[in-house]
């Protein structure tokens, strides 16, 4: 083993090049700068050493709506689309009839543009001069009243962002998880056929615990992917994501660098390594909840 | 509980659109009396395991009933039936240890059947016991060898007493040894729990070994039931001949004219009751005597010496198939310089057969080497 070790670094080599300069200095970069207070990217100046960037950022309301409304999305998203896809894999595993059709058009969404889905969802929610939208319109006809869910109030714009990440995420969650279900020997089921197992019984006790690992990946991936939502935000309700109050943690990395406020690569930096931070310690408790839930 | 089959067949829809279906089992009449350890055998894809798949209830007959004593079990689910069931590749839940697999069953029952968390524990530990793996308990399939899987799969099918127990192929999993070791186990345990057992598998070995009777399939179709040593001495047609026994029957073409049977143009055997026509002679390896005057020449090609007998390879101008190979006694000296060997034969090891229905022609004899 010890005579092999060069060899092994050699063939290294070319993915250590790539994550080195494309991932770990710019890591480290950033690290760096959310500790430089005022750092200019033009002059490479800066005033001082300290943590002033992140006692700015975290007294910024700003960053705090962006904080609340990513975790909101995190809390609400990731469950409810896991959930989903899984009721929806079951019975798409089920059925023989029609499965294909039903399987192209729940992973339509996959391959449509997430800017043409916003469209779509503003057709659905906005409410103009002219019309109230196809969703008020249906909740007019059951005896509610209709609301603005683009413009209007904090809870019905959080709504129509949940609604839309989820159903952007489905289409995935709903392919891994359809190939899992495919990949359970029916032996088992039929086993616990013969045995008089209940249909509930033999999802929660045999199906559930050998899909598990895919679960587990798709709320670990789902995690990190819904803390780094930013588009989702932007097809719906514009750039200007501070001012209709739904920004995202990621959004607001993106407007000190670039937005009409930006140009503040420290801030910018020392908010990044808060969400770095807060993901890494998601993922690790998952991690350890997984010990005891997923099966191997 | 004897099993009953009438009438029972299973026919699939063919793949190919405006094929005829497949008959997997046609037509289907046996009884297995109770208490009996049976082996379905039969080659691959001749509906064994349809079969068993039909008791069990995880299909549904297309055609016939089945019956568990005097109660009608087709359209029973198969929980209602009262099956254990091993699989092929034990089908043990992967992420449970041998004791919640064994247990499983059980915390299925409902209603009145219901039973408690000790209740659960004994019953388990008993049927642990049976199968000699109470030491294991507390592992997880993948941390057992073959064998232990085996058991613990028959521990599960065992623990809610059920009135049949069925085995899918239970050894084809396990090697040469372990096979061995495994087929007198579950001997012991059918005959300690006295159920009726029903077992399927292509190796004929292996049913004639342990089971109290046998069923020979070919293609769906039943050939013979019997206990395993008339079937093999006294098979129904050709194919049954063929598939029992190893190393397996000697073929010849042969005919029988005035009450004597010729293999080419020696007259081997006085056969009567039979009449003249073209056959075709089986001649099992243990029929063959060396003898020096006996009528049945035939070109030496090997001998092979196993110790307890010899096994002579030979050749016959008439034979069907690859070479002759006889088993006689090791104290018979062969003489390997020779290049042709006389035999006769034992007339209760020669069997006839027609020529176009492959069926069994009976004759009767005197001893005829005078």
């Amino acid at each position: 083993m010890e005579k092999n070790n060069h060899k092994g670094w050699l063939y290294l080599i070319p993915a250590l090049v790539f994550l080195g300069v494309f991932m770990l200095y710019p890591l480290i970069d950033v690290f760096i700068y959310s500790f430089e207070e005022g750092y200019n990217s033009a002059s490479m100046t800066y005033y001082g050493v300290g943590l002033y960037n992140y006692s700015y950022v975290l007294r910024d309301p700003y960053f705090l709506q962006a904080l609340k409304n990513t975790f909101l999305l995190v809390i609400i998203t990731v469950p409810l689309s896991t959930g989903l896809a899984l009721l929806i894999s079951v019975a798409l595993s089920s059925i023989q009839k029609l499965k294909n059709l039903y399987q192209t058009i729940f992973f339509l969404p996959y391959v449509t543009n997430t800017l043409a889905v916003g469209l779509v969802f503003m057709i659905l929610f906005k409410k103009t001069a002219y019309s109230d939208g196809l969703i008020n319109l249906l909740i007019e006809a059951f005896g509610g009243s209709a609301v603005d869910f683009m413009e209007g109030p904090y809870w019905a714009k959080m709504t129509v962002l949940c609604i839309y990440t989820i159903w952007i995420v489905l289409p995935f969650k709903i392919l891994i998880l359809t190939s899992a279900l495919a990949s359970v020997n029916p032996v088992y089921y039929n086993a616990a056929r013969v045995d008089g197992t209940s249909a509930f019984r033999i999802f929660r006790k045999i199906t559930l615990p050998l899909i598990s690992p895919t679960v587990f990946y798709l709320f670990v991936t789902g995690f990190i992917g819904a803390f780094k939502a930013y588009s989702d935000a932007v097809a719906l309700f514009g750039v200007n994501l501070n001012v209709a109050g739904m920004n995202t943690m990621v959004g607001y990395v993106y407007d000190m660098l670039y937005g009409n406020s930006g140009g503040y690569p420290s801030y910018a930096s020392a908010a990044a390594i808060i969400l770095f931070a807060i993901v890494l310690t998601i993922t690790c408790i998952n991690l350890l909840v997984s010990k005891k839930h997923v099966h191997y | 509980m004897k099993v009953v089959l009438k009438n029972l067949t299973k026919r699939f829809p063919n793949h190919k659109k405006n094929a005829p279906d497949v008959v997997a089992v046609d037509h289907f009449n046996f009884e297995i009396p109770d208490g009996k350890l049976i082996g379905l055998l039969g080659p691959s894809g001749c509906g064994k395991s349809t079969t068993l798949n039909l008791i069990c209830g995880l299909l549904k007959p297309s055609e016939g009933s089945i019956y568990f004593g005097e109660e009608d079990v087709t359209n029973l689910a198969p929980e209602h039936r009262g099956v254990g069931m091993v699989f092929q590749s034990y089908a043990l839940y992967p992420h449970l240890t041998v004791r919640q697999n064994i247990i499983f069953p059980l915390e299925n029952l409902k209603g009145a059947q219901k039973l408690t968390k000790e209740e659960m524990a004994k019953k388990a530990l008993q049927a642990a016991k049976l199968v000699q793996i109470e030491e294991l308990m507390d592992r997880k399939p993948a941390e057992l060898s073959g064998g232990q899987q085996q058991r613990v799969a028959i521990a599960r099918a065992l623990v809610k007493t059920p009135k049949v127990l069925l085995l899918d192929e239970p050894l084809s999993n396990l090697d040469a040894r372990l096979r061995l070791q495994t087929r007198e186990e579950i001997r012991r345990i059918q005959k300690e729990t006295k159920l009726t057992t029903i077992f399927v598998t292509h190796d004929q070995e292996e049913a004639m070994s342990i089971s109290d009777y046998i069923v020979v399939m070919k293609d769906g179709i039943l050939q013979q039931i019997g206990k395993p040593q008339d079937v093999y001495d006294d098979p129904a047609n050709l194919f049954v001949a063929k598939f029992l026994g190893t190393p397996p029957i000697n073929l010849f073409h042969g005919k029988v004219t005035d009450g004597m049977l010729y293999i080419g143009m020696e007259p081997v055997l006085a056969v009567s009751g039979v009449e003249n026509q073209a056959v075709t002679v089986g001649i099992r390896p243990e029929g063959f005597v060396p003898d020096e005057e006996g009528p049945l020449s035939c070109t030496l090609k090997n001998v092979e010496v196993m110790g307890r007998d010899v096994s002579v390879v030979s050749t016959h101008e008439f034979m069907i198939g690859a070479g002759i190979r006889s088993i006689i006694d090791a104290d018979v000296k062969i003489d390997v310089a020779k290049s042709t060997v006389r035999f006769r034969l034992k007339p209760h090891k020669v069997l006839l057969f027609s020529t176009d229905t492959e069926k069994r022609i009976p004759f009767t004899t005197q001893v005829s080497h005078a």
